[in-house]
C-alpha cells in the first residue's frame, strides 16, 4: 500500500512533464533521426509516443515529411489511437509522397471491411482526404459499398466522402456513378445521412451550375423536411439552405413549408435560425398578403432577430448585416423594435457601424425622437468614426423623415455649438445634404455655420461651406468676402475644395454681378493659369466662356434649379436586393453583393429571384388572376452585372465539344448576342453580306474528314471530329517543348477567339484589319451609381487597346476617372492612365481609349481570357469583369519558319490539341488566310487532300506561348474544321 | 466549408494550425493581421475579412483568436457557431482555453478537431459524443494509461451518434440520481442621464445538470408560461409540445447543458434593481473635475442585491481620482482610465457612495464625452421578469430523482450614461 502510494507520488509529479508538451522537446542529436528509431521500435508504447511527437511537430508547422515510411509502417495497428494518429499524418503528407502512399492503401481497403463500424467509416473518411490521385482509384470500390453499408454512421461518412472524391477528380465520381448513388441517400431512412447527402450534393452543385444534381420535387421536399426535424443542427442549416431553392409549386404549398420550417425559429444555434428565416422570407413572397397566415408568420420573424442581437458580437455583426437586408424589404417586420437597435457604449466598433444604419432604415415620424435624442447622445462619445457616422445619421433622418427636419437641424446646431472639431464639419457636410433636399428652408442657420469658417479644415466639409455660401450668395451680405478668404490658399486646397469654390465664386458673380467682377476674373485665371488640374482648367474655361458669350445661358446653366435629392441614397438597388434576400446568412449577405461578385465561390452560381405570389408578379401576363397587389410586380429585371458574369462563366463550362443547338441564325444579330457562347457565336456566321444562311447543319456527327488522311504530319491523330467542333487550336511552347502544364481552360476562349475571327471571315472579306469584336456593356449602370462602361478591346498597329464608352447616366457629373486591372491570365496591365479629361455630366458618353501592356502580374484566370477590372470616379469604385478576344494577343512576329512549324507539330502531344468546327463560313480559304492574317494568324503552308484546303497556321501569343492550327476548308461545304 | 483553422495568441504568434481539406499556408493569416493592426482594440477585428482567394472569420475567445479559412460560399454564422462550440470543448476537455492547455494538449486537440469537423462538415459536436470517442484528459488517466499502455480513443461507435436522441448515450447508471435546474436571468439596461430607462431587456437561460439513470423523459411546467415568446431550445425539447401546452417535454442529455434560452423584451416587464444618482463634472478653465455617485435599490422585490460592481471608463484627460467610498475598495488605472469600484452588497439603510475629486492635466480643456457608467450585480432567489417553474415531472424510470430549482438574476450590459 506504501508503495503504491510512493509510485503514486512520483507519478504525480511526473504528471507535470506528462502533458503533450514534452513532445515538443528536442535533443541535439537531430529530432528526425530519434523518431525515426522510436517508430521502429518493437514495442507499442514507444512507437505510439513517437507517432505523438510527429504529429506535435506537424501541429506546429515543422515539416517531418520524411518520416513517412516509418509512420505508415506503425499503421497496421489494433490499436485505434495509434490508427487515428498515423490517418492523420497520412492526410497531412500524402501529398507529397504519393509513391509511398500507395503503401497505406492495402490496409484502408482492408479496414474498410472491419466488423467495427467505427474503423469502416474512419477508413472511408480517411481515404477521401488524401488527395493523390493515384489513391482515388482504390477508393471507389469501397466507397460503393459504404455507401450502401448497414451502418447509417458509415453511410454517412461515405456521402462527404463523394464531394471530397468530387473536388479531386470530378470525372471519376461521374463515371462511377457516385452521384445517383448519392441522390438516393437523401430518402434514407437516417436523418443523418440524409443531411449529409444533402450537404454534399449542394457542395457538388455549386462547382457544377447547371447539372440537376438537387432535383427538387414536392416528394424530396417531404422528406427533407421530415429530416429536418431530426437531425442534428448543422444537417438542419444544410437542409434549409438547400429548400431556401426550391420554388414552390403554389401558396399553399409554400404555406405549408413555411409552417414546418417555422419551428426552426427557436433553435438555439443561430446558424439554423438564420437560415429558417431565408426560407422563410424567401416563400413568404409566394403568400398572399391577406392571408391571416402571412401577418402571423410576420410577426413570428421578429423576436428570433431580435435574439440574434443578445448573442456574442461576430454573431450580432452577421445577423445585422442580414436584418439591414431583411427592413430593406419587409420593414413591418422590425418596425416597433427600434430600441434593441441602440449602441450600447462598449459593443465594438463593427456592431455599432451596422446598428446605427439600421436606426436609420428603421426610423418613422412615429420613433424619430427616440432616434434623435440616441443619436445626439452618440455624437458624444469617444470613437471619432463613430461620432461622425452619427452626426450623418442625423442628417439621413432629416432627408428621410420630412417631419423631423426642422429637429434634425436644430439637433445638429446644438452639436456645432458643442465646437468639437470633426463634429462641427460633419455637421457642416449634412446640412448642405439637407438645404439640397429642402431648399429656402433652413437659411436661417447660415449665419451660425459662418461663425465656423476658419475651424473647418476638411476638404469635404470646406467644400460644402464654399457650396452654401455660393448657392445661398444673394442672402449673406459678406458673401464675397468669406469666398475671397478662401480664395487665397487656393493651390493648397485640394480639387474638390478647388471645383467648388469655382463654381461658388461663378455663382456669387451671377447674383450680385457689379461686386464681383474682380473676385471672378482672379478665380478664373487662378483655374484655367495657374493650374495643372485639367478638370478645374477645363471647368474655368467653360465658365468664362459662358460668362463672356451669353450671360444670360450662363445664368441658365449655372443657376438650374437642381434635382432634390433622393430620399435615401443608400438603398440597394431592387434586383440586387430580391437576389440578396435569396442569399440570407451566406457571405454575399455580409457582403451586401451578388455571389457572383465573389470570385473564387461563384463557379456558376445560379442566380435565384424572388418569386412572387401568382397574384402580383407578371402582372403582364396574368392581369385576370391579379389582386390588388398588381403594384407590387417585380421591377423589370434588367442583366445585371452578375447575370453577364454568371452567362460568361456558364459559357466557359459549356465544353467547346457539346452539341449545342445553333440557333436559327439571323442576318445582323451580331449586335444582340454578345457573348461568347459557342452557340451565340455559330449564328453569327450567317450575317449581312451573305444570303440567309444554309441549311445549318445542327448535329453533324461526322466530319466529312475521316481520320488519318493527313499524311504529312504523321503523328498528328485528327481525332473524333464529332459534334460542332471548329478549328483545331493545338499548342506548343517555345519550339516543340511542350508546356508543363497547359491550363487545359485554354482551349475554351481560343475556340471563341477564332469564331470571332470566323465571324468576321464570314463578314464579305471587305476590311482588312484586325477583327473587333463589338462592344458589350461590361458595367451596367445600375451597378454602378449611373455609371455605364461598354467597351472592347481591338489590336491596333501591335498595340492592345481597350476601347470603352462611358456613359454618365446619373444625376451628378462624374470626374476623378482611373482605373486598374486584377492580376490575370496574360499579364495585361493599362499602359498609362486612363485619359478621360473632362468630367462626364449627366446623360453625356465619352469615348476612351486605353493602351495596354502585357508585362503586368500573371494570374491564371477561369476563364483564361476573363479580365477584372476596377474603375474608380469621384463617386465610387466599382468592378465589373470582361473578357477579351484571345485574338489581340496575338503577335505580329508569329509567323513560324515552315521547318520549324513541321517539327513543332510533330512534338505536340495528344493532350494538348484539340479541335473545333466553325460553320457556315463562306469563304475560299484564300480569303479566309488573308482575312486572318489581318489579324496575326499567320499561314504557313497550304496543301489540298481530296478537295479539301489545308490550311497550316500558327500564332504567338504575347506571352510567347505559340499556337499551332490546322484549317480545312472544304470545297463548296462551308464548314472549316 | 471550413477549409483550416489556424489559432493565433494575443501576441500574434500562429500556434496552431488544422487543414480539413488541402494545406492552406498559414501566410494567410497577414490578411487577419493587417485587419489587427487597423483595429483599434483587440475586440474590434472584424469577424469576417476578405482575401483575394479565401475569407477569414474569427472570434476572439480567452485572448486566443480562432480564425477559419473558407473558401466557399459558406453561411458565416454557421463557422462562428462551429468556432464557438470548438472553444466550448476546449474548455470542457481541458477546464481553461487557453494558450497553454492547447499546447499541453496538443494531440487531444488535434484528434478532437479531426473528430469535430470532415472534410469541412461537422461530424460530432455535442461534447457527450467526443467524450465517448476521446476521453477527456486527467492527471489519473494520464498516469493509468502510461502504466497499463491503454488509450484515451474510444474504441466502439458512439451509441448517441445515431439514436433518434443523439444528445443522451444508453446506459447511463448513477447511485444518486439528481436533476438540478438554474434559472440565471441577465438584465441588459440603457438607463439616460435623467435616470429613465431607455431599453431594458431580460436575457435568460435554464441551465440544467441531470443525473439521472436511463433513459428518464422530464417534462418541465412553469406558473407564468405566457413570460416565454422568445425563446430558443436545446434540441432535446419537443417543441410540438411547447407549442401546444407550453410545457417542456424533453429526454435530457447527461450532465450540464442549457435547456432553453429566452429573451423578454417588453419593457414593463422589466424591473431596474438600482438607481443611480451621478454627478460627474469637468468645469471650463479648471484642472479640476467633480465625482459623485450614489447606488440605491429600486425594484428588488424585497431581495438585496450584492456583488456590485460599477465600472466606468474615465475621459482621456483625467489623470487621478481622488475618491473616498463609503463601503467597498475602488482602483483607478491611470493608463486605460478604468475606474472600478467594488461595492459589495447594497444595505437600503445606508447607501453606498463614492466620492470624490479627479484631477485633469494641466492645461487640459474640459473633456468631451461623458462617461458610462457600467454596472454588475446579483440577486440571488429571484428571477427578475418573475417567471417561476410550476413542477417538474418524470416518465420512464422508476427510482425518484432528487430535484432542484435555483433563481438568480445578473445584470448584463447594464449601463448608465451621465
Amino acid at each position: 500500500m506504501q508503495e503504491w502510494a510512493n509510485q503514486l507520488c512520483e507519478n504525480r509529479q511526473f504528471g507535470s512533464k506528462m502533458t503533450d508538451s514534452k513532445y515538443f522537446t528536442t535533443t541535439k542529436k537531430g529530432e528526425i533521426f530519434e523518431l525515426k528509431a522510436e517508430l521502429n521500435s518493437d514495442k507499442k508504447e514507444k512507437k505510439k509516443e513517437a507517432v505523438k511527437k510527429v504529429i506535435a511537430s506537424m501541429t506546429v508547422g515543422k515539416d517531418v515529411s520524411a518520416l513517412f515510411p516509418d509512420v505508415v509502417n506503425c499503421m497496421q495497428t489494433d490499436n485505434l489511437e495509434l490508427k487515428k494518429l498515423v490517418y492523420l499524418y497520412l492526410m497531412n503528407y500524402a501529398k507529397s509522397q504519393p509513391d509511398m502512399a500507395i503503401m497505406a492503401v492495402n490496409t484502408f481497403v482492408k479496414d474498410c471491411e472491419d466488423l467495427n463500424p467505427l474503423i469502416r467509416a474512419l477508413a472511408v473518411r480517411t481515404m477521401g482526404c488524401i488527395r493523390v490521385d493515384k489513391i482515388t482509384e482504390y477508393l471507389c470500390e469501397p466507397l460503393r459499398k459504404c455507401l450502401k453499408d448497414e451502418d447509417p454512421y458509415v453511410r454517412k461518412t461515405a456521402a462527404v466522402c463523394v464531394a471530397k472524391l468530387h473536388d479531386i477528380n470530378a470525372q471519376l465520381v461521374e463515371d462511377q456513378g457516385f452521384l445517383d448513388t448519392l441522390k438516393d441517400l437523401i430518402s434514407d431512412s437516417n436523418p443523418m445521412v440524409v443531411a449529409n447527402a444533402v450537404a454534399a450534393l449542394s457542395e457538388i452543385a455549386e462547382s457544377h451550375p447547371n447539372s440537376n444534381l438537387l432535383d427538387l420535387n414536392p416528394q424530396t421536399i417531404n422528406k427533407l423536411l421530415t429530416a429536418l426535424n431530426e437531425c442534428t443542427e448543422w444537417g438542419q442549416i444544410f437542409i434549409l439552405d438547400c429548400l431556401a431553392n426550391y420554388s414552390p409549386r403554389d401558396d399553399r404549398e409554400s404555406q405549408s413549408i413555411c409552417e414546418r420550417v417555422t419551428p426552426r425559429l427557436s433553435h438555439a444555434n443561430s446558424a439554423v435560425v438564420l437560415s429558417a428565416v431565408k426560407v422563410l422570407m424567401k416563400f413568404m413572397e409566394m403568400l398572399p398578403k391577406d392571408l391571416d397566415y402571412y401577418g402571423t408568420l410576420l410577426k413570428k420573424l421578429a423576436p428570433p432577430l431580435v435574439t440574434l442581437l443578445s448573442a456574442e458580437p461576430e454573431l450580432q455583426y452577421v445577423a445585422l448585416r442580414n436584418i439591414n437586408l431583411i427592413v430593406q424589404r419587409r420593414p413591418e417586420i422590425l418596425k416597433h423594435e427600434m430600441k434593441v437597435f441602440f449602441v450600447k457604449y462598449n459593443d465594438p466598433i463593427y456592431v455599432k457601424l451596422e446598428k446605427l444604419d439600421i436606426m436609420i432604415r428603421l426610423a418613422s415620424q412615429a420613433n424619430i425622437a427616440q432616434v434623435l435624442a440616441e443619436l445626439k447622445e452618440y455624437a458624444t462619445e469617444v470613437d471619432v468614426d463613430f461620432v461622425r457616422k452619427a452626426v450623418r445619421a442625423i442628417g439621413r433622418c432629416a432627408i428621410k423623415v420630412e417631419q423631423s427636419a426642422e429637429r434634425c437641424v436644430s439637433t445638429l446646431l446644438d452639436l456645432i455649438q458643442t465646437k468639437v472639431n470633426y463634429v462641427v464639419q460633419e455637421a457642416i457636410v449634412v446640412i448642405k445634404d439637407i438645404f439640397r433636399k429642402y431648399p429656402n428652408k433652413y437659411e436661417s442657420v447660415i449665419a451660425t455655420l459662418c461663425e465656423h469658417l476658419e475651424s473647418l479644415d476638411e476638404p469635404e466639409a470646406r467644400a460644402a461651406m464654399i457650396w452654401i455660401v455660393g448657392e445661398y450668395a444673394e442672402r449673406i451680405d459678406n458673401a464675397d468676402e468669406l469666398l475671397e478668404s478662401f480664395l487665397e490658399g487656393f493651390h493648397d486646397e485640394s480639387t474638390q475644395v478647388q471645383l467648388q469654390l469655382l463654381t461658388a465664386i461663378v455663382k456669387l458673380f451671377l447674383k450680385k454681378p457689379t461686386e464681383t467682377q474682380e473676385l471672378v476674373q482672379q478665380v478664373l485665371s487662378l483655374a484655367t493659369q495657374d493650374s495643372d488640374n485639367p478638370d478645374l482648367r477645363d471647368r474655368g474655361y467653360i465658365y468664362w466662356r459662358l460668362l463672356s458669350t451669353d450671360p444670360v445661358a450662363a445664368k441658365e446653366v449655372v443657376l438650374a434649379e437642381k434635382p432634390l435629392i433622393s430620399e435615401e441614397t443608400d438603398l440597394i438597388e431592387p434586383t440586387l436586393l430580391e437576389e440578396l434576400i435569396c442569399h440570407i446568412g451566406t457571405l454575399a449577405s455580409v457582403y451586401h453583393k451578388p455571389p457572383s461578385a465573389f470570385v473564387e465561390g461563384s463557379r456558376g452560381v445560379q442566380h435565384k429571384r424572388l418569386t412572387s405570389s401568382a397574384g402580383s408578379g407578371e402582372s403582364v401576363e396574368s392581369p385576370d388572376t391579379g389582386s390588388a397587389a398588381v403594384s407590387e410586380a417585380p421591377p423589370t429585371v434588367i442583366p445585371s452585372q452578375g447575370d453577364l458574369l454568371g452567362d460568361l462563366l456558364n459559357l466557359d463550362l459549356t465544353p467547346p465539344t457539346s452539341t449545342g443547338p445553333p440557333p436559327a441564325a439571323a442576318p445582323g444579330m451580331q449586335l444582340g448576342a454578345m457573348d461568347l457562347l459557342g452557340g451565340g457565336l455559330d449564328s453569327l456566321m450567317g450575317d449581312e453580306s451573305e444570303p440567309p444562311p444554309i441549311p445549318l447543319r445542327t448535329d453533324t456527327p461526322q466530319s466529312p474528314q475521316p481520320p488519318h488522311q493527313s499524311p504529312s504530319p504523321p503523328d498528328y491523330s485528327p481525332t473524333e471530329l464529332g459534334g460542332d467542333i471548329g478549328g483545331s487550336p493545338a499548342m506548343g511552347a517555345g519550339f516543340g517543348a511542350p508546356p508543363a502544364a497547359m491550363p487545359a481552360s485554354f482551349n475554351a476562349p481560343i475556340s471563341g477567339g477564332l469564331d470571332d475571327l470566323f465571324d468576321l471571315g464570314g463578314g464579305g472579306g471587305m476590311t482588312m484589319g484586325t477583327y473587333i469584336p463589338p462592344k458589350t456593356v461590361w458595367l451596367p449602370a445600375m451597378k454602378a451609381k449611373g455609371l455605364e462602361i461598354s467597351g472592347t478591346f481591338v489590336r491596333r498597329s501591335g498595340v492592345i487597346q481597350m476601347e470603352m464608352t462611358l456613359n454618365n447616366k446619373a444625376m451628378s457629373v462624374m470626374s476623378d476617372f482611373a482605373i486598374q486591372f486584377n492580376r490575370n491570365s496574360f499579364g495585361l496591365a493599362p499602359a498609362g492612365p486612363l485619359q478621360i479629361l473632362t468630367p462626364i455630366s449627366p446623360n453625356q458618353s465619352i469615348e476612351a481609349a486605353l493602351p495596354l501592356s502585357t508585362v503586368g502580374p500573371v494570374m491564371k484566370m477561369e476563364p483564361l481570357n476573363n479580365l477584372q477590372v476596377a474603375v474608380k470616379n469621384n463617386i465610387d469604385v466599382f468592378y465589373f469583369s470582361c473578357q477579351y478576344p484571345i485574338s489581340m494577343l496575338f503577335l505580329e512576329d508569329g509567323k513560324m519558319e515552315r521547318q520549324v512549324f513541321l517539327a513543332t507539330w510533330k512534338d505536340i502531344p495528344n493532350e494538348n490539341e484539340s479541335q473545333f468546327q466553325i460553320k457556315d463560313c463562306h469563304l475560299n480559304s484564300d480569303a479566309a488566310s488573308n482575312k486572318l492574317q489581318g489579324s496575326n494568324i499567320f499561314t504557313i503552308a497550304k496543301r489540298t487532300v481530296e478537295g479539301q484546303d489545308m490550311l497550316y497556321q500558327s500564332m504567338k501569343l504575347t506571352n510567347g506561348i505559340w499556337v499551332l492550327a490546322e484549317l480545312r476548308v472544304q470545297a463548296g461545304n462551308p464548314n472549316y474544321t | 466549408m471550413i477549409h483550416s483553422l489556424f489559432l493565433i495568441n494575443s501576441s500574434g504568434d500562429i500556434f496552431l494550425e488544422k487543414h480539413w481539406k488541402s494545406v492552406v499556408s498559414r501566410s494567410v493569416c497577414d490578411y487577419f493581421f493587417e485587419a489587427q493592426e487597423r483595429a483599434t482594440e483587440p475586440e474590434n477585428v472584424p469577424p469576417v475579412i476578405p482575401t483575394p482567394h479565401h475569407y477569414l472569420i474569427s472570434v476572439l475567445r480567452h485572448r486566443i483568436y480562432f480564425v477559419a479559412v473558407i473558401q466557399s460560399e459558406v453561411p458565416p454564422l454557421f463557422v462562428i457557431e462551429f468556432l464557438h462550440r470548438v472553444v466550448d470543448t476546449f474548455q470542457d476537455y481541458f477546464g481553461v482555453c487557453t494558450e497553454a492547455a492547447i499546447k499541453d494538449n496538443v494531440v487531444v486537440v488535434y484528434e478532437l478537431l479531426e473528430e469535430m469537423l470532415d472534410n469541412g462538415f461537422p461530424l460530432a459536436t455535442e461534447s457527450n459524443i467526443l467524450k465517448e470517442l476521446i476521453k477527456p484528459p486527467t492527471i489519473l488517466r494520464t498516469m493509468v494509461n502510461t502504466i497499463t499502455g491503454s488509450t484515451n480513443v474510444g474504441e466502439q461507435l458512439p451509441t448517441g451518434q445515431l439514436s433518434v436522441v443523439p444528445w443522451r448515450r444508453t446506459g447511463v447508471k448513477y447511485t444518486n440520481n439528481e436533476a438540478y435546474f438554474d434559472v440565471v436571468e441577465e438584465i441588459d439596461a440603457i438607463i439616460d442621464k435623467s435616470g429613465s430607462t431607455i431599453t431594458a431587456e431580460i436575457q435568460g437561460v435554464i441551465d440544467a445538470c441531470v443525473k439521472l439513470t436511463g433513459m428518464p423523459d422530464l417534462t418541465l411546467s412553469f406558473m407564468n408560461p405566457r413570460l416565454l415568446d422568445d425563446v430558443s431550445f436545446h434540441p432535446c425539447v419537443r417543441f410540438k409540445r411547447w407549442e401546444a401546452e407550453r410545457i417542456l417535454s424533453f429526454i435530457p442529455p447527461d450532465g450540464n447543458f442549457r435547456l432553453l434560452s429566452y429573451h423578454v423584451s417588453s419593457q414593463n416587464l422589466v424591473a431596474i434593481p438600482v438607481y443611480v444618482k451621478h454627478n460627474i463634472s469637468f468645469r471650463e478653465g479648471s484642472s479640476q473635475g467633480r465625482f459623485d455617485l450614489t447606488l440605491g435599490p429600486k425594484q428588488t422585490m424585497g431581495k438585496s442585491v450584492e456583488a456590485v460592481l460599477v465600472s466606468s471608463q474615465l475621459p482621456r484627460g483625467v489623470l487621478t481620482a481622488n475618491l473616498n467610498p463609503s463601503q467597498g475598495t475602488y482602483t483607478f488605472d491611470p493608463v486605460t482610465k478604468m475606474l472600478t469600484w467594488d461595492v459589495g452588497k447594497i444595505n437600503p439603510q445606508k447607501l453606498p457612495s463614492l466620492k470624490g475629486t479627479m484631477s485633469l492635466q494641466a492645461g487640459a480643456s474640459k473633456p468631451d464625452e461623458n462617461p458610462s457608467i457600467n454596472i454588475q450585480l446579483k440577486i440571488q432567489q429571484m428571477a427578475i421578469s418573475g417567471l417561476k417553474v410550476n413542477r417538474l415531472d418524470m416518465y420512464g424510470e422508476k427510482y425518484k430523482p432528487f430535484k432542484g430549482i435555483k433563481y438568480m438574476t445578473k445584470a448584463g450590459k447594464f449601463q448608465v450614461r451621465t
